[in-house]
């Protein structure tokens, strides 16, 4: 176990270290940052004035050591636009967007498990197929689109849902501003949690139907048919605790997966997260906020991981004997 | 010097239309200021937020006039010198008295930013005659002191005098620092700021001691929140969740019109959209007969009806309506036949292959544009290599020249034509910085001496004159490719009176909005 953490530590500060120099040799070809900062009839002269001043003008060897010098000390650089250091910036943010994704995720687990098994169950029913059309559906349309249709008809039509931001917040903590404890802050944390699940939610539907399928033929199950368990046993004990095993690993990293998938709908939503600071930052060629972000959520991708292989361990104590066959 | 006063706002508080109750007014732009310190950044954004929270010497008024704020009056003491005399009893945020010593110390820090120091180039100097009299000195003779008087928002000099808690002077003025003034603010402006999220919203309340008692305005707070997509902008205007946006996008203009809960409001604006056909780089088009066919085959009023839903005005020249340099008599020049006639005498009937590039998302359609513009030319067998690429990337690439037509929008800080001849049509001279944005490389001196000429000519009818002129020789020469002004949007609540405060330089004056109730 310990061995086991100390490996991912390392493996963390490996993927970190080439996340920081992939984006940090990216950065001249996102455009120039001064021209963000200053007007337009400002003179050449006076850019590369502050160019040197900002040390921009520097090699990209030198501007590196610079950065990973003070990335040690946990410094990730200045954000142009915030004027405050970037991690600091980001860690603001990141409530936000974790309690977006958190919303989503219990979306996903309270759908996709009850839909799942019952359209693996019942197959040939019309409410299986209905579901199953659904989730074709689901899964193409983008989720700038979802999002636009339900403000749309949510809170242009009907008028009963807040078009945007996080509304009000109350502070949890100390330092985490949720939106889950007041009306208002829940009110406006439904329209963009549908819009995130609506794409992953379809997949794992299907996802949980077929592996519920094949649990369903395997020889243990028919033998508890044949021992004269009560339905509702073999379903939701025998067949669902194997089911739910890949969905574990997959869940895990489509979580990951999910931080990323924020950047959109936080822009439709203008969620105050760091989905929508990223694309903000692009935009402002704001590169020490874009680098700390990029190390940020690679951090994100290797915790989520860590934490998965953790609880397929537990759920599953035969693992490392499937492992090693 | 004549005075506009703003009878409009007295009329309307006599007559009683002016409630007392409070109103909140919650307001939604694409972003948010990017500091507090006024001089950090010359952007709408930044003299926006000035005009709530300061007040210039003087202001525009809706047709181009001038409006007396900080400045009760003022009048031409000599050819160099124009007399200001300020309005007493004035107080900034912070208690201290407004007086000729914080017209100084804002002028002074003026001249020190990179964005706005070139504005004050012309003055040489402020001096006091007494507490409530200044004197603005120009190295020339100036005609523009008035337009420029109104960038001068005076700051409280003592409230950002001495050091900061990091030891940092509090006037220090950093593009790309944590300075105390691009987090702290005291100005004599309607509003004060009561808290600030960047990027999220940023609170105001009305300033209790607002000199301005004349003034209709309601609205005794604002809550300002940057909603960068346009489709969530005015979806959050239709269901209610804000009162005000800007800009509309010009795809939800019919859908904004039609709704009974809120009204749109439109105006011509003054940005103007161009190509530049760069003749460093293209032998032909330092023919005069290819920049003229390049002209006939632009069909203007096509982009303006199919991609701008007629959201703009179709341009000939690059001074818009009410400028002083305006030349009524330019009309746009649609003409194929006549296009591929020059392009023959030219002896270019076959064409020739060009590369062209625009920004994606500066001005509003612009990589659409760009598209229409090329398919146009190739009717006259130009054949344009269209590269579209994000503003940032889009910049640097303009710097260098890097495409044989560029696009460029350009907006006159000083609310004046000679503002676009000096950067878009002088020849480009890098040691004095003429012609910065003069990608074309177009160059005729007898132009630019009657621009030089334009700038110290204090007379208003001769300067018009000389300017009409210059719009008629760039437009005869075929100097440039123009296409329109992007006209402005703004919509808000029906419940909001907003059109009385709006101009075309796109600050609203929310001191005197009101609302009703």
């Amino acid at each position: 176990m310990i061995a086991f953490l100390i490996k991912r530590v390392v493996q963390a500060i490996i993927v970190m270290f080439v996340i920081s120099l992939v984006s940090f040799s990216i950065q001249d070809n996102l455009g120039d940052p001064l021209r963000e900062l200053v007007g337009q009839s400002v003179s050449e002269a006076e850019r590369q004035e502050l160019r040197d001043e900002m040390g921009l003008n520097d090699p990209f060897l030198v501007q590196y050591a610079r950065f990973a010098k003070n990335a040690l000390q946990g410094d990730l650089g200045t954000s142009y636009f915030f004027k405050e250091p970037a991690l600091e910036v980001i860690l603001k943010k990141l409530p936000a967007t974790l309690e977006l994704v958190l919303g989503a995720t219990l979306i996903i687990m309270l759908l996709s498990v009850p839909l799942g098994v019952y359209s693996a169950i019942k197959p040939y029913s019309l409410f299986s197929r209905a579901v199953m059309g659904f989730s074709i559906i689901g899964i193409s349309v983008p989720v700038f689109l979802t999002a636009i249709g339900l403000i749309y008809l949510f809170s242009i039509e009907l008028g009963w849902m807040p078009s945007f931001g996080r509304g009000e917040t109350t502070q949890i903590l100390g330092f985490w501003g949720s939106g889950f404890f007041t009306a208002d802050g829940l009110a406006h944390l439904v329209l963009p949690c549908i819009s995130l699940a609506s794409i992953m939610l379809p997949l794992f539907i299907r996802l949980i139907r077929a592996e519920m399928m094949e649990v369903l033929q395997s020889e243990y199950v028919k033998f508890a048919w044949a021992k004269g368990l009560s339905p509702r046993r073999i379903y939701f004990l025998h067949a669902l605790k194997n089911t739910m095993l890949p969905v574990i690993t997959v869940g895990g990293v489509q979580i990951g997966t999910m931080v990323a998938y924020t950047i959109l709908t936080e822009t439709v939503f203008q969620w105050p997260g760091m989905g929508f600071l990223f694309l903000e930052a692009v935009n402002r060629v704001d590169t020490p906020l874009i680098v700390a972000y990029l190390i940020v959520v690679g951090a994100i991708f290797v915790v989520t991981n860590t934490l998965v292989d953790l609880i397929y361990g537990l759920v599953n104590p035969t693992v490392k004997l499937a492992g090693k066959k | 010097m004549k005075k506009t006063v703003s009878i409009l706002a007295g009329a309307m508080f006599s007559l009683g239309l002016v409630s007392a109750q409070a109103a909140t007014l919650k307001m939604a732009y694409d972003a948010d200021p990017v500091s507090l310190d006024p001089h950090e950044q010359l952007s709408g954004g930044t003299l926006q937020l000035s005009h709530m929270t300061f007040d210039p010497l003087v202001r525009w008024s809706r047709d181009l006039g001038f409006e007396a704020r900080l400045a009760e009056s003022w009048e031409r003491v000599d050819d160099l010198t124009m007399r200001f005399h300020l309005r007493q009893g004035v107080k900034f945020h912070s208690g201290n008295a407004m007086t000729a010593k914080d017209v100084v110390f804002t002028f002074n820090r003026l001249k020190e930013s990179a964005d706005f120091k070139s504005i004050f180039a012309p003055f040489k100097e402020v001096k006091v005659v007494d507490d409530y009299t200044v004197d603005l000195v120009t190295n020339e003779p100036f005609p523009l002191v008035l337009n420029n008087a109104t960038y001068l928002f005076p700051m409280d000099s003592a409230f950002y005098s001495g050091t900061d808690e990091k030891g940092n002077p509090k006037d220090l003025l950093v593009k790309h620092g944590d300075s105390f003034a691009s987090s702290h603010l005291s100005g004599t402006g309607p509003y004060t700021i009561t808290s600030r999220e960047q990027g999220v919203k940023v609170e105001f309340s009305r300033n209790p001691d607002y000199w301005d008692k004349q003034s209709p305005g309601n609205v005794d707070s604002i809550v300002l929140t940057p909603i960068k997509e346009a489709p969530t902008r005015v979806a959050a205007l239709l269901s209610g969740d804000v009162d005000f946006i800007a800009p509309v996008p010009p795809t939800d203009l019919d859908r904004i019109e039609k709704s009974d809960r809120v009204d749109l409001v439109a105006m011509g604006g003054t940005r103007i959209i161009t190509f530049q056909l760069n003749q460093a780089r293209v032998e032909a088009f330092k023919d005069v007969r290819v920049r003229q066919a390049v002209n006939y085959a632009i069909n203007q009023q096509g982009i303006v009806d199919k991609i701008m839903k007629g959201f703009a005005t179709t341009a000939a020249q690059l001074s818009p309506e009410g400028y002083l340099g305006h030349n009524p008599a330019l009309k746009p020049r649609y003409d194929v036949e006549k296009a591929k006639q020059l392009m023959q005498e030219a002896g270019y009937e076959n064409g020739f292959t060009v590369t062209m590039m625009a920004p994606n998302n500066r001005y509003v359609n612009d990589a659409k544009i760009a598209q229409a513009v090329a398919s146009m030319l190739a009717r006259i067998n130009i054949t344009v290599d269209l590269k579209t690429v994000p503003k940032a990337q889009y910049w640097p690439a303009f710097d260098v020249r890097e495409a044989d037509i560029m696009m460029i929008g350009w907006h006159a800080d000083t609310e004046d034509s000679n503002n676009f001849y000096e950067f878009l049509t002088q020849c480009p001279n890098v040691d004095t910085g003429a012609g910065q944005y003069n990608s074309g490389n177009y160059c005729n001196p007898a132009i630019d001496k009657l621009v030089l000429q334009a700038n110290s000519e204090t007379d208003v009818q001769t300067r018009a004159e000389i300017m009409q002129t210059v719009e008629q020789m760039l437009y005869d020469d075929a100097a440039f490719v123009p296409l329109h002004w992007q006209n402005l949007a703004w919509a808000a609540n029906k419940k909001v009176d907003i059109a009385p405060v709006l101009n075309v330089m796109n600050f609203p004056y929310l001191g005197d909005l009101v609302i009703k109730e």
